[in-house]
């Protein structure tokens, strides 16, 4: 089991608020990824929950037990930090048996898990180093092992992709999402990539200022955001948000049209442009639009995104139609128009 | 490229000259201390035999008989064993709190017990001299030296410790906590382990602060807890000027310290230069 509720919980650090009362839900089994910009205190709302952290005001619950006031080890959690947070001074072995020495398993079944644990996460030669002799990918690999040998109630992941280089973090991704469908133990997840965040969560939470700004499904982020600041924080290139003249034709203080949502002519379309830069990945190309007319705010730029490739280049007049059914409408306090 | 090669080779030399000359300017004194310790009283007063004599070892033969060297020497190791032991005791647990849970008098309270060393010790010598002589009874005592010793040394070891646990990351300790650690067990399991380096180098410069201490050794004892320092003072005058022997017995008493120094040289320095050296 492993449901976890916050009931109002409140984060300040001498008077600054950093997380004013919040309420949120988690399922037992969901993987939810807290996901926002830096400084949005998605961090210190994990920690919270792990118990890191005092809350100012409010209760965290888990499996309906009040636990705010009860220790971070007494949780039943396990948390995998950025820093990987191993005990350099002992070995692999050492280091994934160390809550279970701490919770007095004995000896046999520590041995037991330890091999399975290390097995599953491709460990099984590497058992008798110390941290300091191994990858950052293995590294992150022994903390997750360290983490699963508890069986937690639920898994806390602090950005622990974030130390990672690109090619290694889309590997640890996918072994984090297999872990979840094996285990089906509910996993807190914070990010400040919304690509790990679409691609790996069953629930997203958009955090801004220690504000939750939505709660749902990627594909619901993604097609319904509610407000401005999550149509452009979901979605990578990021939504055109176009004001001013354009938006008022749509009956809105500002309209949103996806890059992807957005279809490239050289001759004919409702919007005409020049091209700025083109950066062609092959499976797609991205345009970024200049002197468009349109009130795109500072940089006036509009970016379109095509699958395929197609031959643009610097300076070229391009004209573009938005897919009106994916027009997205926002009011003036930035909500989204139904 | 010729001048740079011409500058190199002359900082190649001109450096380490630099470097001897002011090392045996440091050493000469403890060198003629030595050197005077092998005369005799009579040839250590000479202007003629300041480097040309003829050796003796009586001044060593006879310092058991002279001075009762050992009980000194016993005196000195076990207050500075049990001070360094006791200031560690105090010193890691309290910069373990101030290191990883600061709250906002921390910086004040490292900075008041840095102030501490501020104070001119002649400033109390009279409240410490009539309180432990006459209200707590512990003048000449071995509690008194360890007791004064390990207070004098506390805000060095703590403010050392503090700088080497500054640098153990916070997760580790945290993933500890997870994991189930006690307050304690934080401390048993990563702190001690991780910071062993640190926590040598302090309790080494400790035990030296402690074996040179002379202002509070010399003036809180008499007989029973006197330590060498107090030797190589209460010999300096009122006997005459027994040069020869009182060398020989400085010697004896620097000794020791200057065997551990020599062999800990590594240590030391990585403590002194607060882990910069690494």
């Amino acid at each position: 089991m492993g449901s976890i509720v916050l009931d109002k919980v409140q984060k300040k650090f001498g008077d600054v608020e950093v997380i004013p009362p919040l309420d949120l839900e988690i399922n037992d089994g969901e993987f939810v990824v807290f996901v926002g910009p830096s400084g949005c205190g998605k961090s210190t709302l994990l920690r919270m929950i792990a118990g890191l952290e005092d809350l100012t005001a409010g209760k965290v619950n888990i499996d309906d037990k009040d636990v705010t006031e009860v220790s971070p080890a007494k949780r039943g959690l396990s948390m995998v930090f950025q820093s990987y947070a191993l005990y350099p001074h002992m070995t692999v072995r050492k280091n994934i048996a160390f809550p279970m020495r701490m919770a007095k398993i004995p000896q046999d079944v520590q041995d037991a898990k330890i091999e399975a644990a290390a097995k599953s996460l491709n460990l099984a030669d590497y058992l008798d180093r110390k941290p300091g002799q191994l990858s950052g990918g293995q590294r992150q690999r022994v903390a997750i092992g360290r983490a699963i040998v508890r069986e937690p109630s639920a898994f806390l992941f602090d950005e622990p992709l974030s130390n990672l280089d690109a090619a290694l973090r889309v590997g640890m991704r996918l072994e984090i999402m297999e872990l979840h469908t094996k285990l089906k133990t509910t996993m807190i997840y914070v990010t400040h990539d919304q690509v790990e965040a679409m691609t790996m969560a069953d629930k997203i939470v958009v955090l801004q200022a220690g504000v939750i700004e939505q709660v749902g499904s990627p594909l619901e982020l993604y097609h319904t955001p509610r407000n401005k600041f999550v149509a452009g924080f979901i979605g990578s290139p990021k939504m055109n948000l176009i004001e001013g003249e354009e938006a008022a034709k749509h009956d809105a203080t500002t309209i949103g049209i996806r890059p992807e949502h957005v279809s490239v002519s050289k001759t004919e379309g409702t919007w005409k442009g020049t091209v700025g830069v083109a950066e062609h990945l092959g499976s797609d190309t991205f345009i970024h639009v200049h002197n468009t007319g349109l009130d795109t705010g500072e940089g006036d730029l509009f970016t379109v995104r095509i699958s395929g490739d197609i031959a643009v280049s610097h300076g070229d007049t391009v004209y573009l139609t938005p897919d009106m059914d994916q027009l997205h409408r926002f009011d003036a306090q930035g909500l989204r128009i139904a | 490229m010729a001048i740079v090669a011409k500058t190199s080779r002359f900082s190649k030399i001109a450096w380490p000259t630099l470097a001897w000359v002011v090392a045996l300017i440091f050493f000469f004194p403890i060198f003629y201390m030595i050197l005077t310790s092998f005369k005799t009283d009579a040839d250590a007063v000479k202007a003629e035999h300041v480097f040309f004599f003829t050796p003796t070892l009586e001044n060593y033969a006879n310092m058991s008989d002279n001075y009762d060297y050992w009980r000194f020497a016993t005196n000195s190791v076990i207050t500075s064993v049990f001070a360094t032991l006791f200031a560690l005791i105090v010193g890691v647990p309290c910069a373990y709190a101030m290191a990883f849970n600061p709250s906002r008098g921390t910086k004040d309270i490292l900075m008041w017990m840095l102030s501490t060393k501020m104070l001119p010790a002649a400033a109390v010598l009279y409240p410490m001299t009539f309180l432990t002589k006459n209200v707590f009874n512990v003048f000449d005592t071995h509690f008194l030296v360890i007791f004064v010793l390990c207070l004098i040394n506390l805000p060095i070891v703590v403010w050392m410790l503090f700088t080497y646990f500054k640098d153990i990351p916070k997760d580790i300790i945290e993933a500890g906590k997870m994991d189930g650690l006690t307050t304690w067990g934080e401390v048993k399991e990563i702190l001690i382990p991780l910071a062993w380096g640190g926590i040598v180098s302090t309790a080494l410069l400790t035990f030296i602060f402690c074996w040179n201490e002379a202002y509070w050794t010399v003036r809180l004892t008499t007989i029973d807890a006197a330590t060498l320092s107090k030797l190589i003072e209460g010999n300096r005058a009122p006997e005459g000027l027994f040069f020869g022997r009182l060398s020989a017995v400085s010697t004896a008493a620097v000794g020791p310290i200057i065997v551990l120094g020599w062999f800990c040289q590594k240590q030391l320095v990585s403590g002194l230069t607060f882990g910069a050296v690494k």
